[in-house]
């Protein structure tokens, strides 16, 4: 998303998606989770749902119109004031390559480093949680290094298990539990990231950071 | 209580849907066809969420443990009691020892995939987060977060009035087709990335009838045609999704996101099924065709309102009858 105001679409009749303007970042993330808890005490949304810069708002009933709901939402961007989070530091050790990173020679192959080189890239930064999506427990993650960016695969795969750690694009993230996914997987690493019978039933939260470690590179 | 004696697979217990449950990356899940399980338990007087078993793979047959009133409504199944047809969309009783039988849907005055059984009282699950669907992903909610297995006792609440049997609706299949050219259509509003496609790409989007692949599931419906590709690639930040959002991977053939989508994605969205039509394509069988009808948001709206004035009806008549029935 490039330009100075935020874009707003729609996602049928279901919800609005409000893309913030600029470079993905932190600080455009604070403000994200800002504007996501004042819009979620409007009485015409059901649920702000953060994405990478973006917020999703879900309409708590069909609204006749749409101006209003996204003139508010304009309105709360601009005043909304970053929340800097201070969250909790979870290690996750990883073993990049091999059975459990089947798609790391399509990374090597776009990005021209070697699969070494790629681990150490991927566990260099400490990771800040800045939404939950894809499915229970799932945590997209700010602050990858760019020359390890990699697009999605053509064809999503149809099963990938809970613990893969991957790259889609510009992002990185660690699935919480066995699904399709269209990222490529380059490791894998153990931790329960969700129980439904907890409150919050997910382990991370907005703001929480995660530091991998390597654990073993297969060549 | 019921048991399952057979089922091909993929049958789960499944309500409206969980809502709400998002930001933790939970999705929304609940029925496939929502005005299917709301006029079963129309039928039954119960509370339209509750729960039903959703079928999909046929045959499928359960025993009745002890009596019980219950509805099939949404494909046409050739349900049989004990060997006995039962007329599609009705409500009956069954005695203790009842076997009822489900076939392979029926394509004939309405062309449907799927099923719901629907207990007087409702399926008595625990709701996990807000609802008793089942989510595969997370594995909870339904029976165990899993389908339904050969040997599954199923409980069901008791229902809080009498229940009366013996009458049926007019599937809504019938009384609100919708086609384009004699082929099957939902209505859909283009989304944010519409304008990035193809001049040609976005033609032979509203012109083409699309195939539902056999890699349709309730997580998504994987179609099949002209390939739709943008003027220029397109990566995209990850964000919350809903189902009904067509995402087209670079592949250029579109997946229609259902109930069991994930909450958030990042694929290109070229369209969204609106949320009133999404019945009609959860009902869609694998290898049929579907087009996709341009709308705006008024008339949108209208087919919201649609689909609430027919179970208002629903409800109207299902009134009525227990009114003539329970005064004679």
């Amino acid at each position: 998303m490039t330009g100075d105001s935020p874009r707003i679409t729609l996602l049928g009749t279901s919800a609005l998606l409000f893309d913030a303007p600029g470079e993905v970042g932190l600080i455009t993330q604070q403000r994200i989770w800002a504007l996501a808890l004042e819009a979620e005490r409007w009485p015409e949304i059901s649920e702000a749902v953060p994405g990478m810069n973006n917020l999703m708002v879900g309409f708590s009933q069909l609204p006749q119109r749409l101006d209003q709901i996204e003139a508010r939402l304009r309105a709360a961007w601009e005043a909304a004031a970053p929340i800097p989070v201070e969250g909790r530091l979870i290690e996750l050790p990883v073993v990049y390559g091999g059975v459990g990173g089947p798609h790391v020679n399509d990374v090597v192959a776009h990005t021209a480093l070697g699969i070494d080189e790629i681990a150490q890239i991927h566990s260099a930064p400490i990771y800040q949680v800045y939404a939950l999506g894809s499915h229970p427990g799932y945590c997209y993650l700010g602050g990858m290094d760019q020359r390890i960016a990699t697009p999605r695969r053509k064809t999503p795969a149809l099963r990938i298990p809970g613990g893969s750690v991957s790259i889609g694009g510009s992002q990185t993230g660690v699935s919480a539990s066995d699904g399709p996914s269209g990222w490529n997987t380059i490791g894998s690493t153990v931790m329960r990231f969700f129980d439904p019978m907890i409150d919050p039933p997910a382990l991370l939260r907005p703001g929480d950071c995660i530091q991998f470690t390597i654990a073993r590179v297969i060549r | 209580m019921i048991e399952v004696v057979s089922t091909g697979g993929l049958a789960t217990v499944q309500d409206l849907g969980r809502r709400g449950t998002q930001k933790w990356g939970v999705g929304v899940s609940g029925a496939m066809d929502d005005l299917a399980l709301s006029s079963g338990n129309i039928l039954l007087g119960n509370a339209e969420n509750a729960a039903a078993i959703e079928i999909q793979i046929f045959p499928f047959q359960v025993r009745f443990l002890q009596d019980c009133a219950f509805a099939v409504t949404g494909a046409d199944c050739g349900a049989t009691l004990d060997t006995v047809p039962l007329p599609p969309w009705w409500v009956q009783r069954a005695k203790a020892g009842g076997l009822l039988h489900l076939g392979v849907p029926l394509q004939g005055r309405w062309k449907a995939s799927r099923a719901y059984l629907c207990l007087a009282g409702g399926i008595d699950v625990p709701p996990v987060l807000g609802s008793r669907s089942t989510q595969l992903r997370g594995a909870f909610g339904g029976i165990e977060g899993r389908a339904l297995r050969v040997g599954d006792k199923i409980a069901h609440a008791s229902a809080t009035a009498p229940v009366l049997t013996g009458f049926g609706l007019c599937p809504p299949a019938l009384s609100m087709p919708l086609t384009v050219d004699e082929v099957p259509a939902v209505r859909v509003l283009p989304a944010a990335e519409y304008e990035a496609y193809t001049q040609s790409s976005r033609e032979s989007f509203w012109r083409q009838p699309w195939k539902i692949t056999p890699q349709s599931d309730r997580y998504g419906f994987r179609l099949e045609g002209e390939p739709l590709m943008p003027s220029a690639p397109i990566e995209l930040r990850s964000h919350g999704i809903v189902p009904g959002v067509i995402q087209v991977p670079p592949s250029g053939q579109p997946i229609v996101q259902m109930r069991d989508a994930q909450p958030s994605g990042g694929y290109p969205k070229i369209a969204t099924v609106i949320e009133a039509d999404l019945w009609r394509l959860g009902q869609a069988p694998i290898g049929s065709r579907v087009r996709f009808l341009q709308t705006s948001w008024d008339e949108a709206v209208l087919a919201s309102q649609a689909n609430s004035r027919w179970l208002a009806e629903a409800r109207r008549l299902a009134g009525l009858y227990r009114e003539r029935v329970g005064a004679r």
